[in-house]
């Protein structure tokens, strides 16, 4: 909060160099087309200078089977997800990030497993908790930071900000800050594809607390009546904000909230990339082959608190400590793999750099003028 | 010119698109075999099928919300809900996701989503089944609104909120269903945004909605024996409102009566009475005057029902009170 109220002094004193910086006429940022087809046009912003344009850094590679070289991508797409939200929370404890700002750290893997075995033109909606889905699925880390520093070169050129992170064109339908909110549309998105014959999946994601929504219920329920290509990927970190699961549902497992409209479900562990990674694609699968949407249950931990700066009063310091140092996801993958110290460092300092060029791209990037914000209500 | 009823309109309008479009298709709770709680939509299964004619569970979120996920894909689905009071089950897909999602994403998406409702007292439904909620959207930023009062509007106005890019909340009201008049051979698209003079005066105008506009009309006959000479207009969208035609109505007439059958309180004539004092205060003779229902839900029986909700009767009465003023 406070970190908004420096930001808005701050522009409150250079609007006459923010009319400077911007051409004139303003260029509507909306692009021509925003629906997520296969043949849709690129994200086009004409905001976006020549020396601003992204770099190729996360890639999705349609191939499968996992080589331990795609395994080390893997290892390394996580690292990516864990540096840069190291870096968000170092930056909005600095107070140059306003919002609200959720890290997921420790599910890492369920971002880069589930995204890594979706197919181009499948879509997906996040949650509040959307930095690692967004990455994972391609979207450059300038423009997720770019979007965290309210930029029009973010994601969402500065409109949408960490809880509302969207990339139409890598089949993002945009990360969702009503708990639940997205999946409805996940249904429809799917049934958009089953109308019109297309071989497309759409993914939902979102935590435990949100099962207990109406929108979880009813989005299933008519998925499952209907028969449509989409996958419901429970992260189940077994928090609801500072709620545990025991005080929120009456029910261990949730899985059977969907084997109750008679969906069939997959369980994995969400800290073994590989395992979620293999479930992960059974399950897109299962969809794109017409035989129905899919519950996937994925098991994983929430290793820091709710949003950045929740001090987990209600969390058992001592657990918490246990399951960083057992269940974190990188670790994980980094010991089956036996990656040395050495390979593991050259990495991390690899994707340091990628963090810190992300940071450099958005601070450098062009603030909207405050009138922008009249733009984009209506197509 | 065929004659269409109200119902027959909105029929003709959903068909014509239809068979122009693979893209559109009709969700809501028995619309199929059963044609629509109020038949709008009957025969129209036997035509275009159940993947097109989609019945649905009782389940306002997820008919709304999957309207909005289609939406989103490039097809424009069109959603019945069956009651007006229901739209407010799916109050959080339409405000926070539907009406949002383009702004969200910087430009990136459109959600061309039509949701159909109806709703309108006068066959004593009560509290749940008969409440005009047309404010309560009016009001959040990426929505449109029409309400449409005559079958050539309803069937116009249809055609041009499926064609539209945004998410459009269509108003139908009940009683009007059987009104019946002649429409134009082709279908018309009426374009968003554009009211309409139903009758020309020069002694005061009526903006009015819905029933309302066939009660101000029926007022305007009784004024005109009295030599009052009145202009009924129907901004037909109310979000975006025709300021323009509003207010060179009112600059013309210099005064003012704005009717609709949802409560007067903080209800849309409020903002035409703000909008006709802000741009057109210097040509009023006399306040806006306000017609609506009183400050109650809608109550069962017929003799409450029909005391809370206004009637040509009240027109005339505010039409009466506008022009001995000033």
């Amino acid at each position: 909060m406070a970190a908004g109220v420096r930001r808005r002094e701050e522009r409150g004193g250079s609007i006459d160099l923010l009319s400077v910086v911007h051409r004139d006429p303003q260029p509507d940022l909306a692009p021509p087309l925003g629906q997520a087809s296969p043949n849709r046009p690129p994200l086009v912003d004409e905001c976006h200078e020549a020396e601003h344009k992204l770099r190729l850094v996360a890639r999705v590679e349609a191939k499968r089977g996992l080589s331990e070289e795609r395994l080390r991508e893997f290892l390394r797409e996580m690292l990516l997800i864990r540096r840069f939200e190291e870096k968000v929370e170092e930056r909005f404890r600095a107070g140059e990030l306003p919002g609200f700002l959720h890290v997921a750290i420790g599910q890492e893997a369920v971002a880069v497993g589930v995204c890594q075995a979706m197919d181009d033109g499948d879509v997906f909606a996040s949650t509040h908790r959307a930095h690692g889905h967004t990455l994972a699925r391609g979207t450059h880390p300038d423009a997720v930071m770019a979007e965290l520093y309210g930029k029009l070169e973010g994601c969402s050129h500065g409109y949408g900000g960490s809880m509302h992170l969207y990339d139409v064109e890598r089949g993002n339908l945009g990360a969702n800050a009503v708990v639940g909110g997205g999946l409805p549309a996940i249904t429809g998105a799917a049934l958009a594809f089953k109308l019109r014959g297309e071989a497309r999946v759409g993914v939902a994601f979102f935590g435990d607390g949100a099962t207990n929504i109406g929108t979880f219920h009813e989005s299933l329920n008519l998925a499952q009546l209907w028969q449509v290509p989409a996958v419901y990927v429970l992260e189940d970190n077994r928090w609801a904000e500072s709620t545990p699961e025991s005080q929120h549902s009456p029910i261990r497992d949730l899985s059977k909230r969907a084997e109750a409209f008679g969906m069939k479900t997959m369980k994995v562990d969400g800290q073994d990339v590989e395992e979620v990674h293999r479930v992960a694609s059974r399950a897109l699968k299962h969809a794109r082959d017409g035989k129905g949407p899919v519950f996937l249950h994925v098991s994983t931990e929430r290793l820091v608190g709710h949003y950045i700066g929740d001090p987990q009063v209600y969390r058992d310091k001592e657990q918490l400590r246990e399951l960083q140092e057992t269940r974190d996801p990188i670790t994980l993958l980094r010991d089956k793999l036996g990656v040395a110290d050495e390979e593991f460092e050259a990495d991390d300092r690899e994707v340091h750099e990628i963090v810190e060029a992300a940071v450099e791209f958005a601070k450098a990037g062009t603030d909207p003028k405050p009138e922008d914000a009249l733009k984009n209500i209506y197509a | 010119m065929p004659e269409l009823s109200y119902r027959e309109a909105v029929r003709d309008a959903l068909a014509q698109a239809m068979r122009k479009d693979d893209d559109i298709f009709i969700m809501g709770e028995d619309i199929a075999e059963m044609g629509g709680s109020m038949g709008v939509t009957a025969g129209m299964l036997d035509e275009f099928g159940g993947g097109r004619i989609r019945n649905t569970p009782i389940s306002e979120i997820a008919i709304v919300g999957a309207g909005i996920g289609a939406a989103m894909q490039g097809m424009r689905p069109v959603v019945e809900v069956m009651y007006e009071d229901f739209l407010t089950v799916s109050m959080e897909q339409i405000v926070n996701q539907a009406a949002k999602h383009r702004y969200m994403s910087g430009g990136q998406l459109k959600v061309p989503l039509t949701v159909r409702t109806q709703g309108g007292a006068g066959w004593s439904p009560g509290a749940q089944h008969a409440q005009q909620v047309e404010a309560w959207f009016v009001h959040v930023p990426g929505l449109k609104v029409v309400f449409a009062s005559t079958p050539t509007d309803v069937r116009g106005l249809l055609w041009s909120a499926i064609y539209d890019d945004n998410p459009v909340i269509f108003f139908e009201h009940r009683t009007l269903y059987g009104l019946k008049e002649e429409v134009p051979d082709e279908l018309e698209p009426i374009p968003l945004g554009q009211g309409r003079v139903h009758r020309e005066g020069s002694d005061v105008t009526v903006v009015a909605t819905g029933r309302l506009v066939h009660e101000a009309l029926s007022a305007a006959g009784e004024a005109e024996s009295e030599g009052v000479s009145v202009e009924v207009f129907d901004p037909r969208t109310l979000q975006p409102l025709d300021v323009d035609g509003l207010v060179a109505s009112v600059k013309k007439t210099n005064r003012c009566v704005v009717a609709h059958e949802a409560v007067t309180r903080m209800g849309f004539g409020a903002e035409i009475a703000a909008v006709v004092q802000e741009q057109a205060f210097d040509w009023l003779d006399a306040p806006v005057e306000r017609v609506g229902a009183k400050f109650a839900p809608l109550p069962f029986a017929p003799v409450m029902e029909e005391y809370v909700v206004p009637h040509a009767n009240d027109v005339l009465e505010a039409i009466r009170r506008t022009v001995t003023r000033g």
